[in-house]
C-alpha cells in the first residue's frame, strides 16, 4: 500500500527541514519526501495547511495494564496517545504485578499486540517488585525488548543499587530512565513546599528532594560511564544540575511534562486533586527555568507523565488522594499554547522534544523521515482551536487540570508504520 | 434578610475561611455578633431566626468544645442540630467525604459545620453539595470561627483593630488558628507578628503580611495583645523542639514576661489551655486574660455566621 501525505509543511529537525514537500509512504516505510511528488498508486493524504513531523514519541506513560484495568489499558491508551498524535509510547513498569521480569514482559507484549493502536515499547522495573531492595535481570528483559529501565513513581534509595544498576544498564545498553525523589526530604510533602503549601496548610515538597537526588544520580551515572535520563524535572535548581553536567561532557539526557511550565503551585489553590502531581507543581520562577532549559536544549524531551487515576480515587481530600494526572490529550495543546505562541520554541526545536530526541534517548528508528525510516507520521493542524472537554477524552481517566482549558493545534492524523491510524482528527 | 451595615449583604454559601473574605464581610459578620451577645444575656436566650432549619455538625475530629459552641449557637438561634461524629458514622467503614456530605444533603440539611484533619476538606466539601457549609477547623488551614471570636473580643476590649499590635506565639506551622487571624486582622488593619522556634515558622509566611520573629521579647514588646497557640508536642510538631520545658523557658507566657509588656496588654488562647508549657497558670486566671471572653464571645459569633449563610437565597445555593 502507498500513501502520498501532500502538500503540507513538513517539520524533519533530522535532515534540517522545515519546507513544503509531500511523503511518500511504501509499505511500513517512508520511501521518498519531495516537492510535487507523483504517484499514482499512491492514496493521497491532503496536508494542506498542515504540518507534517515525524511521529511523536511519549516517553513517559502509565496504561496501568496489568493490575489497575479499571484506570487505563493498553486500548484506551493507545487511543488517547493516537489522539495526541503519539505514534509510540513507553510505559511505566509500576503495574501490578510489576515489569520486572521477562515473564511479565512477554504477557504484556501479548496484550499489547492484540490492543495497541500504537507502538507500546516497555520500560522494565529497577528492581524486583519496584521495592528498591534487589537488581532485576536488565540483560533478559532487554532481550525481551525494553527500551529503558526505570523505578518511575518511586527513587532508588540506596546509591550502590543505583551504580550496580547503572552498570547493569549499560552493560545491557538500556537507558535508566531516573525518578529522582530523596523520600526524606519529601517529608510526606502532597505539594510544592512554600507560601502556597503554607497558606493552604498542606505538607510541601522541597525542591532539594528532586535536585539532591538528581545531583547524586548524575555522578554516579557518570563513574559508571553510564547513560542516563532525568525523569519529570520540575524545578530551577534541578535544570541548573543537568546543565552543568551536561557542560562537563556527562551522558545525561532529561524530560519535563507540559504542567511543569504551564502550571505553578498556584493552581492548587482550590485543592483541586488534580493538581496533585509528583513531583508538585512548583513557582513561577520555576516555569521560567523549564522555559529556558527547554530552549537552550537542557531539557532534551517532552514527555506527558500520563498518569491516569479514577474519578473515585480523586474525588477525596488533597491529602488522600494518588498524584498523577493525564496528559496524552493536553500534550500538544499545551506546548503549542505555551512554547510556540509563547516564542519559547520554533516548530522544529518543538519536534525534537516531541520526536527526534526521545526516539534517539530510547534507540528507536523512527524520530526522523528519512528514507527507509518507519513511516510513523504526524500530521498537525497548528490553527485548530479545541476546548478540552471530559467527554471527548479516550483515556479511561479524566484526571486533568487542563479540563476546560482552550487550547491551540492539535494532532488531525497520524500513520504508525505506514498505516493510517487517524485521519481529519478520527481514529480509524 | 441578612444583616446590613449599610454597605454590604451577605451573598456567600458557605464560611470556609477568611483568607475568602472581604474586609466588609468580616466587619459584616462581627457587626452581626454584637446583636447576638446582647441575645445571651437575655433570660431567655433563645431567638427564631433559624426555625425549621437544620444544622448537622460533621467533626471527623474528635473535639467537645467547639462543637458545644456550634450545637447553642444553632439552638439559640431555633435551628434543629444533628451532631455526627466520627466513631459513630460511616466514614470508618470508608465512605467517601463527598458521598457523606450528599447523603446529608439528602436528609435536607441547610447547614454543614464541619471539622476534619485534612487541609480543603471543607472546600471539597462545599463545592460537592448544596447545603451551606461552615468550617470548623480543618488540618493546618483555617478556623474562621476561632480567628472571628478571637477578633470579636478583641474589639469589644480595646474598641478598634485597625492599627492594633498583635502577635500571635506558639506552632504557627501547625496552626489554623494562626492562619485565621493572620487573614482577619490584616484585612481589618491590624498589624501581625508571628512568633515562634525557626522550626515552628512555615516557609513564606511572610508573605501573608505579617512580621516574623523567634525572639519573644521582640513579639511582647509593644504589642497591644497576644495570641498564644496550644502547643500540641504529642501531634503537630514532627520532633521540631526538644522538650516541654525547654520551650516554657524560652517562649512560655509568665507574669514576669508581662511585667515589661503594655499593662493592658490583652492576654487570649484559643484553648484548651497547657498549662506551664505556653502559658502559666497566674497568667491564663491574671487580669489580662480574656480566655473565658473568648468563649462566651464564640456562642454570639457563631450564631453570626448560622444565621448569615442561613439565610442566604436559595438561588446562591
Amino acid at each position: 500500500m502507498k500513501y502520498l501525505i501532500k502538500g503540507g509543511t513538513v517539520v524533519d529537525p533530522s535532515g534540517g527541514i522545515e519546507e513544503q514537500f509531500d511523503i511518500l509512504i511504501f509499505e511500513s516505510k517512508i520511501e521518498e519526501v519531495a516537492r510535487n511528488i507523483i504517484a499514482k498508486d499512491a492514496k493521497i493524504v491532503d496536508a494542506g495547511g498542515m504540518i507534517v513531523t515525524p511521529g511523536f514519541v511519549d516517553m513517559h506513560v502509565h496504561f496501568r495494564e496489568p493490575g489497575r484495568e479499571d484506570e487505563e489499558t493498553v486500548l484506551t491508551g493507545t487511543r488517547a496517545a493516537a489522539k495526541g498524535g503519539f505514534s509510540s509510547v513507553a510505559c511505566m513498569p509500576n503495574t501490578d504485578p510489576a515489569l520486572d521480569n521477562a515473564d511479565t514482559l512477554v504477557a504484556l507484549k501479548d496484550i499489547i499486540s492484540r490492543d495497541a493502536l500504537i507502538n507500546v515499547l516497555p520500560i522494565g522495573a529497577i528492581t524486583i517488585g519496584r521495592f528498591g531492595k534487589d537488581l532485576t535481570d536488565i540483560k533478559a528483559m532487554a532481550r525481551q525488548g525494553i527500551v529503558a529501565v526505570s523505578d518511575d513513581g518511586s527513587s532508588v534509595e540506596d546509591p550502590e543499587l543505583m551504580l550496580k544498576a547503572l552498570k547493569s544498564s549499560k552493560a545491557a545498553d538500556v537507558v535508566v530512565i531516573d525518578h529522582c525523589e530523596d523520600v526524606a526530604l519529601s517529608n510526606k510533602g502532597v505539594m510544592n513546599k512554600g507560601f502556597m503549601s503554607t497558606k493552604m496548610g498542606l505538607r510541601g515538597i522541597s525542591d532539594e528532594s528532586e535536585w539532591r537526588c538528581i545531583e547524586r544520580d548524575i555522578e554516579l551515572a557518570a563513574k559508571a560511564g553510564a547513560r542516563i535520563h532525568i525523569a519529570h524535572v520540575s524545578c530551577k535548581e534541578s535544570v541548573e544540575i543537568i546543565r552543568k553536567a551536561k557542560k562537563k561532557g556527562i551522558q545525561v539526557t532529561a524530560e519535563t511534562a507540559p504542567h511543569y511550565f504551564a502550571l505553578t503551585d498556584e493552581c492548587c489553590a482550590t485543592y483541586d486533586t488534580n493538581t496533585k502531581i509528583n513531583p508538585p507543581l512548583r513557582t513561577a520562577e520555576d516555569v521560567a527555568a523549564i522555559k529556558g532549559a527547554l530552549a537552550d536544549g537542557t531539557i532534551d524531551v517532552i514527555a506527558s507523565d500520563h498518569a491516569p487515576h479514577t474519578d473515585c480515587e480523586k474525588d477525596v481530600e488533597f491529602d488522600l488522594a494518588p498524584f498523577g494526572k493525564i496528559g496524552l490529550e493536553s500534550s500538544l495543546g499545551i506546548s503549542v499554547g505555551e512554547l510556540i505562541e509563547g516564542k519559547i520554541l520554533t516548530w522544529p526545536k518543538l519536534v525534537e522534544k516531541f520526536a527526534m530526541n526521545p526516539a534517539r534517548i530510547l534507540g528507536l528508528k523512527s524520530g526522523t523521515l528519512k528514507k527507509g525510516s518507519p513511516a510513523d507520521i504526524t500530521i498537525i493542524d497548528p490553527k485548530k482551536e479545541y476546548t478540552l472537554i471530559k467527554e471527548t477524552l479516550e483515556s479511561k481517566s479524566k484526571n486533568s487540570p487542563f479540563i476546560g482549558w482552550r487550547l491551540t493545534g492539535k494532532a488531525v492524523g497520524l500513520f504508525v508504520a505506514g498505516k493510517p491510524v487517524m485521519l481529519d482528527g478520527k481514529i480509524l | 434578610m441578612p444583616s446590613v451595615t449599610g454597605k454590604i449583604t451577605w451573598t456567600k454559601k458557605d464560611l470556609l475561611g477568611l483568607e475568602y473574605l472581604s474586609k466588609e464581610e468580616i466587619e459584616l459578620i462581627l457587626y452581626t455578633a454584637e446583636s447576638f451577645k446582647e441575645v445571651t444575656t437575655r433570660r431567655i436566650k433563645k431567638v427564631p431566626a433559624l426555625r425549621g432549619k437544620t444544622v448537622v455538625n460533621l467533626f471527623y475530629e474528635p473535639s467537645t468544645r467547639p462543637r458545644t459552641s456550634f450545637e447553642l449557637a444553632a439552638k439559640r438561634l431555633s435551628a434543629d442540630v444533628v451532631n455526627i461524629e466520627i466513631e459513630a458514622s460511616s466514614v470508618k467503614k470508608g465512605e467517601t467525604l463527598i458521598d457523606t456530605g450528599r447523603n446529608i444533603e439528602a436528609l435536607k440539611i441547610d447547614i454543614i459545620v464541619v471539622r476534619h484533619n485534612c487541609s480543603g476538606a471543607p472546600n471539597i466539601l462545599a463545592r460537592s453539595v448544596k447545603s451551606s457549609v461552615v468550617n470548623a477547623g480543618d488540618g493546618w488551614h483555617e478556623h474562621p470561627t476561632q480567628a472571628l471570636l478571637d477578633m470579636f473580643t478583641l474589639k469589644s476590649k480595646l474598641g478598634r483593630l485597625e492599627g492594633l499590635n498583635v502577635s500571635i506565639i506558639g506552632d504557627i506551622a501547625h496552626s489554623r488558628v494562626a492562619r485565621s487571624n493572620i487573614w482577619g486582622l490584616t484585612k481589618l488593619g491590624a498589624k501581625v507578628t508571628v512568633c515562634a522556634p525557626k522550626m515552628l515558622i512555615p516557609e513564606g509566611i511572610e508573605k501573608m503580611g505579617v512580621k516574623v520573629t523567634s525572639d519573644i521579647n521582640e513579639a511582647l514588646s509593644g504589642a497591644d495583645a497576644i495570641n498564644v497557640l496550644r502547643m500540641q508536642f504529642e501531634r503537630d510538631t514532627d520532633g521540631a523542639f526538644p522538650t516541654r520545658m525547654e520551650y516554657f523557658k524560652q517562649y512560655g507566657i509568665t507574669k514576669e514576661r508581662l511585667a515589661g509588656c503594655k499593662p493592658d496588654i490583652v492576654v487570649m488562647h484559643p484553648g484548651p489551655i497547657n498549662r506551664g508549657i505556653e502559658m502559666s497558670s497566674d497568667v491564663a486566671d491574671g487580669k489580662n486574660s480574656v480566655i473565658l471572653e473568648q468563649v462566651t464571645n464564640g456562642i454570639a459569633v457563631r450564631m453570626a455566621v448560622l444565621y448569615l449563610v442561613g439565610l442566604v437565597k436559595e438561588g446562591a445555593r
